[in-house]
């Protein structure tokens, strides 16, 4: 099975689905691509559901309150994960510049939230740019670029933290503490804040030339070129965009936690990239959405909570299920993606 | 090098570019050694060496599997977490006696590896995406069985870790041992060649009728034996088991090793003998930094560097 899914190609995509009988062609078509698209959202809503029967403090207001605010954070990382990868490209470098973002922002906030803020995202959207740079232009590939960037940027946070010795504070009365603090109706900042970017991040990848063009590089690059989309400042964009997003991702969990704590965002990467293939968005690029995203970081965080609260289970059990987790799910978008292009 | 270029009369740009990619990480151990013999004190010593030997080994062994990975155009992300599995079950069933217990943690490294290779070559998933399902699971699985740090007290895993033969430690023996082996698998023997064949274009290995399935399964068991056995001397050294952070970071550290040392990431060709020297290099750079007393941050970013280079360097061999 695989020596024929693998050697369909276009051409011989297009043969099959025009001697196969339409109307079935069309529904399994149309099943697995749902499935592929819903197959997260669905799975949320059971383990949701399954969750708040088992466990009565789950569907408490504090407890969904809380896994909100601790999934924002990671949530921003993955809404820029998502353009890089469907792109086609992978960003390892989020984590540290996650944490990178948060001192800076930390340090900041002592001259006001506007220094708080542009700082990091000058910076963390600096380390983007190179990183795209050597991707589109030197052509370098994405995995070993972004990989020296996380080391680059953990080196730069050692730098400016006297080694990871020194923790800078944000005072708690200023204005970028509420930030991360306040609430607004009950619902966190963060949150809100988090929510408004994905709704952008949508409409940019959907309804935006630029999201076409990140479409289209990840489809197939050299037919995207001849389309006359322009590859290379696109991917320079888009690892741009990750850059910021995991800087302000950073700088709002120092408003948060009030200071910019050095050894956060390690393994960061790998969970962003875990929440955007479980939302289906396809590694070989060309296809993927945001909102999918937001659901594979929210699926992530109910297995968290779940596993958290029964008071048994050692919190390693978390990552077993996680990890088994995205086998089940890589394994069957293989296969529905292997679907469609067979039927 | 420069001896080569000269005999071959006038040396064209791009005979010498093709020497710098080939040597270039030869010539850069050489010359750290060099500004080491020269510049650092307490440098010439059996004693250092011995240490240099033994903190580069595990690096060293799980790099070789990484590089047969990477040779079929694949990657491995699960080598740290294999580690830790290792040392987590060596330490469990060190009741069997210290052989038996090493033999489970290299079979559960193997195993890992089988469903690498069963998830990329049967179902056809993304080598990165694969291996990091099993790396995040792997880790997971390793505290579940022992959720804290250890102490392994056995005389002969002891001996393993700190002994030596004729003052050459026993970790430095068994890395340059596999190292051996490794070079003459991927050169000498039809697996060997099997691998390069589908790093080199899948499509094409399986229509020459190669059994491309198996051999990219064998190629991550290799990879999850080699990180396994790595993970077990790593813990007869340290005299403890350490799941949370024992193999962490491990997978760059290799993939780094492999990358430095001229292996294509495109696949179709391993350089065990560079990736030798490419993580002797890096972790000449690393003691050369602390020995001059720059702080950790200017070793990480001195690594990233070193990291960019070497791809740039390797980048023209691609186009060939």
């Amino acid at each position: 099975m695989t020596t024929q899914t693998e050697e369909a190609g276009r051409p011989a995509d297009a043969v099959s689905r025009e001697s196969a009988g339409p109307g079935r062609t069309n529904r399994s078509e149309r099943l697995s691509g749902l499935a592929q698209r819903h197959g997260a959202l669905v799975t949320l809503v059971i383990a949701m559901v399954v969750a708040s029967l088992g466990f009565d403090t789950f569907l408490t207001g504090d407890n969904l309150e809380n896994m909100a605010l601790s999934s924002a954070f990671l949530a921003v990382v993955a809404l820029g994960m998502t353009f890089v990868i469907v792109t086609g490209g992978i960003d390892l470098s989020v984590g540290s510049l996650f944490a990178l973002g948060g001192v800076l922002a930390a340090w900041g906030s002592q001259y006001g939230t506007v220094v708080a803020l542009l700082l990091p995202l000058t910076v963390c959207g600096l380390i983007g740019l190179v990183n795209g740079v050597l991707i589109a232009h030197v052509r370098l590939p994405p995995f070993i670029v972004t990989l020296a960037a996380m080391l680059g940027a953990r080196g730069v946070l050692l730098a400016v933290t006297d080694e990871g010795a020194k923790t800078y504070l944000v005072d708690k009365d200023s204005f970028f503490a509420t930030l991360g603090q306040g609430s607004l109706a009950g619902i966190g900042v963060p949150v809100w804040i988090t929510v408004a970017l994905f709704v952008l991040g949508a409409v940019v990848l959907s309804r935006t030339r630029f999201g076409q063009y990140v479409y289209a590089v990840g489809g197939n690059e050299d037919a995207g070129a001849l389309m006359g989309a322009p590859v290379a400042r696109t991917k320079i964009s888009v690892y741009t965009l990750s850059g910021l997003c995991a800087g302000l991702a950073g700088a709002l969990n120092a408003a948060w936690l009030l200071s910019g704590v050095t050894i956060l965002g390690s393994g960061m990467e790998l969970e962003a990239i875990s929440a955007v293939v479980i939302g289906g968005t396809l590694l070989s690029g060309g296809f993927g959405f945001v909102s999918g995203s937001l659901v594979g970081v929210l699926l992530l965080k109910v297995i968290q909570n779940v596993i958290n609260q029964i008071g048994s289970l050692d919190s390693a059990y978390q990552q077993v299920v996680s990890g088994a987790f995205l086998a089940v799910v890589v394994v069957a978008q293989t296969w529905l993606g292997r679907r469609r292009r067979v039927l | 090098m420069t001896e080569l270029t000269l005999g071959r009369g006038t040396p064209d740009r791009a005979r010498l570019l093709r020497l710098l990619q080939d040597y270039g990480v030869y010539t850069g151990v050489l010359v750290l050694l060099l500004f080491n013999f020269a510049f650092t004190p307490h440098f010439v010593s059996a004693e250092n060496f011995r240490t240099q030997a033994v903190q580069v080994a595990p690096v060293l062994i799980v790099a070789l599997g990484m590089a047969l990975a990477i040779g079929t155009e694949g990657v491995d992300l699960s080598v740290g977490s294999v580690m830790a599995l290792a040392t987590s079950l060596l330490s469990l069933y060190l009741g069997y006696g210290p052989w038996t217990a090493a033999l489970v943690a290299v079979l559960a490294g193997a195993v890992v590896g089988v469903a690498n290779g069963a998830l990329i070559a049967f179902v056809g998933v993304q080598p990165i995406v694969a291996t990091l399902a099993l790396m995040v699971a792997g880790r997971g699985l390793a505290l579940v069985l022992l959720p804290q740090l250890k102490d392994v007290h056995d005389p002969d895993l002891a001996a393993l870790g700190s002994g030596a033969v004729l003052g050459v430690p026993y970790l430095a023996l068994i890395a340059a041992l596999l190292a051996v082996l490794t070079a003459f698998v991927v050169r000498r023997t039809t697996f060997g060649r099997q691998a390069l064949a589908i790093g080199d274009s899948r499509p094409a290995a399986r229509l020459a009728g190669l059994p491309v399935r198996r051999v990219l399964v064998l190629v991550y068991v290799c990879s999850g034996a080699l990180a396994a056995i790595a993970g077990v001397l790593a813990t007869a050294r340290l005299a403890a088991s350490d799941p949370t952070s024992l193999g962490s970071l491990m997978e760059l550290s290799a993939i780094t090793a492999v990358v430095v040392g001229g292996t294509p990431l495109s696949g179709g060709r391993v350089r065990v003998g560079g990736t030798v020297a490419g993580a002797t290099l890096i972790q000449l750079l690393t003691t050369t930094l602390i020995k001059h007393d720059l702080p950790p941050s200017w070793t990480q970013i001195a690594q990233a560097v070193v990291i960019v280079l070497a791809v740039y360097a390797a980048r023209e061999r691609g186009r060939r």
